[in-house]
């Protein structure tokens, strides 16, 4: 729709209303960089609340202006509809509280600069664009303005050399996923004479040609790689665990549902016709990721690389409800990429939590001995959210990955799930490791307390979890409400 | 709703006391002794006010119907209701909960010394999930109460466990998830085919013959390694040596029980072809658990895994008894697994006896005891001779039934099961004298002193259940026969 439309000043400011959430990221990062430039240093406690409050306000803001059905705008080039305000809502939510766990660690590394904020918010706006995204173009410019602004928070501890490595090596294999991504485009504008998702589609619908479909094969190899699915998860483990713990908090939440939302909306809305192309494709990606990422984390000693690994698992599990179609997919993913995104926020926060006697951050997992005699809160809270992530109900996990099984058993691909519980069981197994290291070990280390702010988050993030688990029901129906987009 | 909602009531009110508890550090800012104290007794205040409310819903239950009662439902998540209900079949394993609970706060009142508030909290969430398992009306929340019940019983292990408590807690935990999960996506499957997750409605609904097949082994992939059966069960002797006396007893007793009511509630109404096909298959695994774990029963050390061995053998019983798909059958079964959720849970009490003054389960260490505990060589000779099977304890009962209820189908099978009869005979009297009778030759048991008043007040009930249940059997049968009937005829049904 409105695909030829000659955009005239009107219609443009009919349309404005459907870009707001936009709008105030990309005006509220400027003039937070204004802010941050003329208070310097002492001011990024403010910046980081401000950016904050703008990422909520952007979320709110995508909620309240959606539409009840979807409408294209800007020349076919953003759609604004239920499946992309629900994911910009928890985008914002867990993306925003990654920021406030920043606060803490960050001035405690005498890293706090009004940049980091700002870059977070940056990679926010990224992030929105890429969920929204209804023309190749558009697709880029999202993928794009996430991924730079990621790769400066991968190496921001700049005297650190892990860091810089980190920051170094996901900006290496970043560029060449965007060049796959970018060169997948072109062959698509080239075969389909469009870069918009309806024409495409239309196009692939009639005759298809060879030429798309590798197209097609190059640009799910790109965002595959954005979503840290396997085989291109291999950045993943690095860069989570030389990054600064903010940052790879901020990696392992808000970025993995906006992937694995444009994802899904590249497969359902410009290739739906080529379903039976895909689907192959996905479902060698879906079994990969899983089996990596419950074998390798095995025999992981530091807790950023099990939780690397454990996300490529999940980013499997999220790869499966995709393989649903557009029929049954939207919905499970949905639930399971929100639910995951809140639980890995919350876990990243107890990671930023652990110190040892000498107040030093620790991360691996043979430190978290005893936790639950030293600080008993922090080990519930913990507990909580492993036996969400791996599943169990009553938690809200559970609900996350019963939709992926009903989806699999809806859609005729119950094989999907019967590797998608394998690899559970085997997480499990690592899950329970630290479970374990955290209740039946004998305490060697005593815990400090925490900074404020990383309280605050973690007690926000276990209580929004076992509300999720208690209001579950809304959360089914909101994503059903907003999954429904594309029958 | 007119009336009370007393399966909500009895479900949530351990888990609201275990929240209490568990913020009892932040109430009182006393000592943790005092702390302990608190959560002992706010824990046996309230399993008692639910063994109460059991009761009383128990009697309140109108046997004569076969319909399911006290039905509450309301919508929760898609098309998931919180739907609950009890039929004859489900009110008395949750008048077993109830019953046993008590007994395991009491037991553990002094045994238990370390993290008492934690473990007591632990214990009252089990009771939720326990009765919430027998009580739920929805496939999906009957699976998350079943499911949840690994994050207590894990906890349960692996902190107040024995030396091997991790080993054991890991092999319970993963063992059991991966026969859950299979039945997790035969649910989803089921949901997704009859769309509805009601189990009322389920149990109408007629799934193809080859779905059933399929169906009805993922449920037996998780029930059967619930229950345990042969060759499934070897995560159980580890589980119960390692467990906390308590954690012992609430495994026999109800969590075991859990695979056979997965088997009468889902496995034979809902997929009747299927588990007609089977049967002989169950047969032959049912056969196998009572002579062969009644053998290796035989050759333990260990007392708590003896007795763990001889669990597998009477649930052998109960699998027989299940797909015979007859009344006798279906009626033995459950009376047996009531029968043995009480002989068993004292039988573990006993061994907690003894362990907790001599810190040893090694057959070895023992012998004598009659001479120092003469109250306490009684109460376990009742309970050896009431898992032996002697006709005039509730042991005896469960089993004629099973076999005669096996011997109209399988008569090869009751046949062999009858040998374990007499197996179990010989286990459990070598066990007895081989720790009771003879003289005291470890010197360390000449000072052991007799069971004491808490210890007496714990076996009462279970001693007064096992005799009456004995000799007043009907008092099970009246409960359950309309249900069962029902069973019986609905499952035939499909054979005419």
């Amino acid at each position: 729709m409105a695909i030829n439309q000659t955009m005239t000043a009107e219609l443009f400011f009919q349309q404005v209303p459907y870009i707001l959430p936009e709008i105030t990221l990309a005006a509220g990062a400027l003039i937070i960089m204004l802010i941050g430039a003329f208070m310097g240093d002492k001011g990024a406690r403010l910046v980081t609340w401000l950016c904050v409050a703008t990422i909520v306000a952007a979320g709110s803001m995508a909620v309240l202006h959606m539409p009840p059905e979807q409408v294209v705008v800007f020349s076919g080039s953003y759609a604004a509809d239920g499946f992309s305000a629900y994911a910009k809502l928890i985008i914002a939510l867990t993306a925003g509280s990654a920021l406030l766990l920043s606060i803490d660690f960050l001035a405690e590394k005498k890293l706090d600069k009004p940049e980091f904020p700002v870059l977070a918010l940056l990679a926010t706006l990224g992030m929105f664009i890429m969920v929204s995204a209804h023309d190749l173009i558009a697709l880029y410019v999202g993928v794009e303005m996430q991924s730079l602004a990621l790769y400066v928070l991968a190496a921001y501890a700049r005297d650190d050399a892990r860091s810089s490595e980190a920051g170094l090596k996901y900006f290496v294999l970043g560029a060449l996923s965007s060049g796959l991504l970018l060169y997948g485009c072109s062959l698509v504008y080239g075969f389909t004479g469009s870069v918009n998702f309806d024409v495409i589609a239309a196009q692939v619908a009639g005759e298809r040609s060879i030429g798309v479909v590798f197209g097609l094969v190059f640009i799910l190899c790109g965002l595959a790689f954005k979503m840290s699915a396997a085989p291109f998860h291999m950045w993943t483990p690095d860069v989570y665990e030389g990054s600064p713990t903010v940052s790879t908090a901020f990696f392992a939440s808000a970025p993995k549902v906006a992937a694995s939302v444009l994802f899904a909306r590249v497969c359902f809305e410009a290739f739906g016709p080529l379903q039976k192309d895909w689907l192959g494709i996905v479902v060698i990606m879906a079994v990969l990721s899983m089996a990596i990422g419950a074998l390798f984390a095995l025999q992981q000693t530091n807790i950023k690389r099990l939780l690397a690994y454990s996300s490529i698992a999940n980013m499997g599990y999220a790869l499966v409800a995709i393989a649903c179609g557009p029929e049954f997919g939207p919905k499970a993913l949905l639930v399971f990429v929100s639910i995951y995104a809140i639980t890995s926020v919350g876990l990243f926060g107890v990671v930023l939590s652990l110190r040892n006697t000498e107040g030093e951050r620790v991360e691996t997992i043979s430190a978290l001995s005893g936790l639950s005699r030293s600080n008993p809160l922090l080990a519930s809270a913990l507990t909580m959210l492993l036996f969400s992530v791996m599943g169990i109900p009553p938690l809200a996990g559970f609900f996350g990955k019963w939709e992926v099984i009903l989806a699999t058993s809806a859609s005729g691909l119950l094989p999907l799930a019967i590797v998608l519980i394998l690899a559970s069981v085997v997480s499990a197994f690592y899950y329970l490791r630290i479970i374990k290291t955290v209740w039946f070990d004998e305490p060697h280390i005593a815990m400090v307390s925490v900074g404020a702010s990383t309280t605050l988050t973690l007690t926000g993030a276990t209580f929004v979890l076992a509300a999720l688990t208690l209001l579950i029901g809304l959360v089914g129906s909101a994503a059903s409400i907003a999954g429904a987009g594309f029958l | 709703m007119d009336t009370l909602p007393i399966l909500s009531i009895l479900t949530w009110t351990p888990a609201v006391a275990a929240v209490l508890i568990l913020f009892l550090p932040q109430l009182i800012k006393s000592p943790e002794a005092a702390r302990a104290n608190a959560a002992r007794w706010i824990a046996l205040v309230t399993t008692m006010i639910v063994f109460a409310l059991a009761l009383w819903m128990t009697l309140a239950f109108d046997e004569t119907k076969a319909g399911y009662q006290f039905v509450e439902r309301a919508d929760w998540y898609g098309m998931i209701q919180y739907h609950l209900g009890i039929d004859g079949i489900s009110v008395l394993l949750i008048l077993l909960t109830a019953f046993l609970m008590p007994l395991c706060i009491l037991a553990s009142w002094t045994s238990i010394e370390k993290r008492v508030v934690e473990y007591m909290a632990a214990f009252l969430l089990l009771q939720t999930l326990m009765i919430g398992v027998f009580c739920a009306l929805d496939i999906v929340l009957f699976y998350i109460f079943f499911e949840a019940g690994l994050i207590p019983m894990y906890l349960i292990i692996g902190i107040w466990g024995g030396k091997n408590r991790v080993y054991a807690a890991y092999k319970f935990f993963l063992y059991t998830l991966l026969g859950s999960l299979f039945l997790l996506i035969a649910i989803a499957w089921m949901a997704i085919t009859a769309k509805t997750t009601s189990i009322p409605d389920l149990q109408a609904f007629e799934f193809a013959k080859d779905a059933q097949t399929w169906l009805w082994l993922a449920f037996f992939a998780s029930f059967a390694v619930k229950m345990p059966m042969w060759p499934v069960h070897t995560w159980l002797p580890d589980a119960h040596v390692e467990a906390p006396t308590a954690g012992s007893v609430i495994l026999a007793g109800v969590l075991l029980k859990m695979g056979g009511y997965g088997f009468l509630r889902f496995s034979l109404p809902m997929f009747p072809e299927a588990s007609n096909d089977f049967a002989p298959f169950v047969f032959a695994l049912s056969g196998i658990a009572i002579v062969y774990t009644s053998l290796v029963a035989f050759r333990q050390t260990d007392i708590k895994k003896l007795i763990a061995y001889s669990s597998v053998a009477h649930m052998g019983f109960v699998t027989m008894g299940i797909f015979s798909g007859n009344e006798q059958g279906i009626q033995g079964a459950l009376f047996q697994m009531l029968s043995h959720g009480v002989i068993s849970g004292a039988l573990f009490l006993c061994v907690g006896v003894i362990y907790d003054r001599m810190h040893t389960r090694e057959i070895a260490q023992y012998g004598g005891l009659v001479n120092r505990m003469p109250i306490y060589a009684a109460v376990f000779l009742l309970f050896t001779m009431g898992n032996v099977g002697l006709p005039g304890t509730s042991g005896f009962v469960g089993e004629i039934l099973t076999m005669q209820g096996a011997f109209n189908v399988d008569p090869v099978t009751a046949m062999v099961a009858a040998s374990g009869v007499i197996l179990s005979a010989a286990y459990m009297l070598t066990l007895y004298r081989k720790v009771v009778f003879g003289v005291i030759v470890n010197p360390a048991l000449n000072t052991i002193t007799d069971m004491n008043a808490r210890e007496i007040l714990i076996f009462v009930p279970l001693i007064a259940a096992a005799l009456y249940l004995g000799f007043q059997p009907n008092i099970i049968f009246d409960q359950t026969a309309t249900s069962a009937v029902a069973l019986v005829d609905a499952f035939h049904a499909n054979f005419k």
